[in-house]
């Protein structure tokens, strides 16, 4: 199952991806931003600060993704023993951090207009700042652990105490009083926002996608060109 | 297949999952008073004894209830069961207006009368182009 996941082979195509990746999160995200700051209309309520939502929920959205993800990586790695799995969870860590800070410091920034203050002690945001503080230790104890034995089981033992945390982050607006407002996107049923805001969303949504696994792309590179200059044929 | 070890690895995790949801989910539910952001003015109905304690009170600005004197501001708190008038002077951000979504951090008086010492807005989930509400209030 996991014959194909040899450093060299996926080196080679790796190492390719960025180049193709990169005009294309260009024009992704210029349509985005265009269409996000110019074309979509103000809201009827909070007029121009609805645009800080086209920054705000897809980061959100990706920091949760890549939590997901990191742990579901993680987690395999363990089960199946292959440390490919954990060198793909520590390269996708960062992008994680840097959108879940982006998703508090927009929403501070539209808070303060909108409720009249720039932070709130209510579940969703204090639920967030924790997602943080695992995002921090994952990538800490990266750093302090030499063994990498170790790592892998103190960073798989973080993300099973921080997936945790995740459906909290989703359900604490329907679960208890918040002043954090409900999600506006239903998949089930009809979504509360009106699609000439709901497409900006989408396009910001797929550019910053697109801006992790560039960077992701990047940093697993970099890790692959290690454990090659290590002289190791495999993980 | 798998080998022996693999299986047990998968169950162990999700014994760990299992144990460690189970244990949160108690954990959230006994300090759901401390969890909830706001309480609703049927929550103070039924509140035990009153506690000078600072508390806060949400739910919607109820229609022309709002009512301005040169220091203070009149507004009562309603979640279309119960309602609490609630009095404070300061600013209020821009999007406070009557029939909205507000809380209000402050002091209980009494089971109907809350002393706020500061007034957030509550954004709704309702997202739309001006020209979309109107077509809509015409409706």
């Amino acid at each position: 199952m996991f014959k194909f996941l040899n450093p060299s082979r996926i080196y080679l195509i790796t190492s390719k991806a960025p180049k193709y990746i990169m005009p294309l999160f260009i024009v992704v995200f210029s349509i985005g931003l265009v269409e996000a700051l110019i074309l979509s209309p103000e809201d009827y309520k909070q007029s121009h600060s609805v645009r800080i939502m086209y920054v705000h929920v897809p980061a959100a959205w990706i920091t949760l993704g890549i939590f997901s993800s990191i742990t579901i990586l993680s987690l395999s790695g363990y089960i199946f023993k292959n440390k490919n799995f954990f060198i793909i969870a520590k390269s996708l860590a960062p992008s994680g951090l840097v959108f879940n800070i982006i998703a508090l410091v927009t929403g501070s920034i539209w808070g303060k207009p909108t409720w009249g203050t720039w932070w709130a002690w209510d579940a969703r945001i204090t639920s967030m700042l924790i997602l943080v503080l695992f995002y921090l230790m994952f990538l800490l104890a990266w750093r302090i652990y030499e063994d990498k034995e170790e790592v892998f089981k103190i960073t798989t033992i973080i993300t099973i105490f921080g997936i945790i945390n995740v459906p909290i982050i989703k359900y604490s607006v329907d679960w208890w009083n918040t002043l954090h407002q409900p999600a506006s996107i239903n998949i089930l049923s009809k979504s509360s926002i009106h699609s000439s805001m709901l497409l900006p969303l989408i396009i910001m949504t797929a550019a910053f996608a697109l801006f992790s696994l560039l960077i992701f792309l990047m940093k697993y590179n970099t890790e692959l060109i290690k454990i090659k200059n290590k002289g190791l044929d495999r993980l | 297949m798998y080998g022996r070890k693999v299986k047990f690895r998968f169950f162990f995790v999700i014994l760990v999952l299992l144990t460690l949801i189970l244990s949160v989910f108690l954990v959230l539910k006994a300090l759901e008073e401390n969890v909830v952001f706001f309480k609703s003015p049927s929550d103070v109905k039924f509140l035990g004894e009153l506690k000078n304690k600072k508390i806060r009170i949400g739910g919607m600005v109820k229609q022309d209830s709002i009512e301005m004197s040169a220091n203070e501001l009149n507004f009562i708190i309603t979640d279309f069961k119960n309602e609490i008038n609630v009095s404070y002077s300061g600013v209020v951000p821009n999007l406070f207006s009557e029939g909205k979504g507000v809380v209000a951090e402050g002091y209980l008086k009494d089971r109907s009368f809350f002393q706020a010492s500061k007034i957030l807005a509550k954004h709704d989930e309702n997202y739309m182009p001006p020209e979309v509400k109107a077509a809509l209030e015409e409706n």
